[in-house]
């Protein structure tokens, strides 16, 4: 039963990745992303990463869809290629990608090439995410900090021609 | 259970690659790579999950969306910068066009 809703779980993730692909309007583009966010986040409390799949709905199906809208609307004006370009042409352009994922699912589960490589039994670590941030990746913390200030000084300075407009 | 993970991995990379190649939307492009972090995700948490390391994955996924998050606010704030300077979000008209 588990097994049965992990495979409909990443069915639908992949549908919602390919909608985003595929679908003209950037809008409804965006929202297709929110919606493989969603899926993510499910597929990630199933593999007990709870924290992880909190992180991923409120930040990446909340608020960098949020990004995404306010850079649509604010750009709206712009007829990009995306929603001007004719049917046909679009059609050919991804014509070929449902072809080479099909050709890809047959091979990967027919080969099975190198599945071995990523299951190692020997770790033994730990348990608590506070615990490894705080005690084994300190560095990390330290990165995170400095991202985010160097992201926040270069929205300001992005912006700071408007604001002085 | 593995090899059906790990295809969806393939795949995820697969469509978002796909994506980044053709698409010319500088909006798009992004999209594009949100994709790519979601293949990327789901294969660091399933890695942990299969070694018993879920607690170190979860701790790289979250600095993976943070470094996300911040990449794109940046981004954004410069696709709005690049699209009041030329009206235009299509990197080929962006690449000939000059201020």
């Amino acid at each position: 039963m588990n097994d049965f809703v992990i495979y409909i779980l990443l069915g639908l993730l992949v549908f919602f990745a390919l909608l985003t692909v595929i679908i003209k309007d950037s809008l409804k583009a965006v929202i297709s992303l929110a919606a493989a966010s969603a899926m993510l986040t499910t597929i990630l409390f199933v593999l007990d990463a709870p924290l992880a799949a909190v992180f991923e709905l409120s930040v990446c199906a909340g608020l960098i869809t949020v990004i995404f809208i306010a850079v649509i609307s604010l750009t709206k004006s712009s007829a990009s290629e995306d929603e001007t370009e004719p049917v046909k042409r679009r059609f050919d352009r991804y014509l070929y990608l449902p072809l080479i994922l099909i050709a890809v699912v047959v091979i990967l589960l027919s080969v099975k090439p190198f599945y071995d490589f990523f299951v190692v039994s020997s770790i033994s670590g730990e348990d608590n995410v506070g615990d490894v941030l705080w005690n084994i990746r300190r560095l990390d913390i330290l990165g995170q900090i400095i991202m985010i200030l160097a992201g926040v000084l270069g929205v300001v300075i992005l912006f700071k021609d408007n604001i002085k407009k | 259970m593995l090899a059906i993970f790990l295809t969806t991995v393939v795949l995820l990379f697969i469509i978002g690659f796909y994506y980044l190649v053709t698409t010319r939307n500088l909006i798009r492009i992004l999209i594009a790579v949100e994709v790519l972090l979601k293949g990327v995700t789901l294969l660091l948490i399933m890695v942990g999950n299969k070694n018993g390391q879920i607690a170190m994955a979860q701790s790289m996924v979250i600095t993976i969306i943070i470094i996300e998050v911040v990449m794109l606010a940046v981004a954004a704030g410069l696709i709005l910068g690049i699209f009041r300077h030329t009206g235009s979000l299509d990197v080929n008209e962006i690449k000939y066009k000059k201020d």
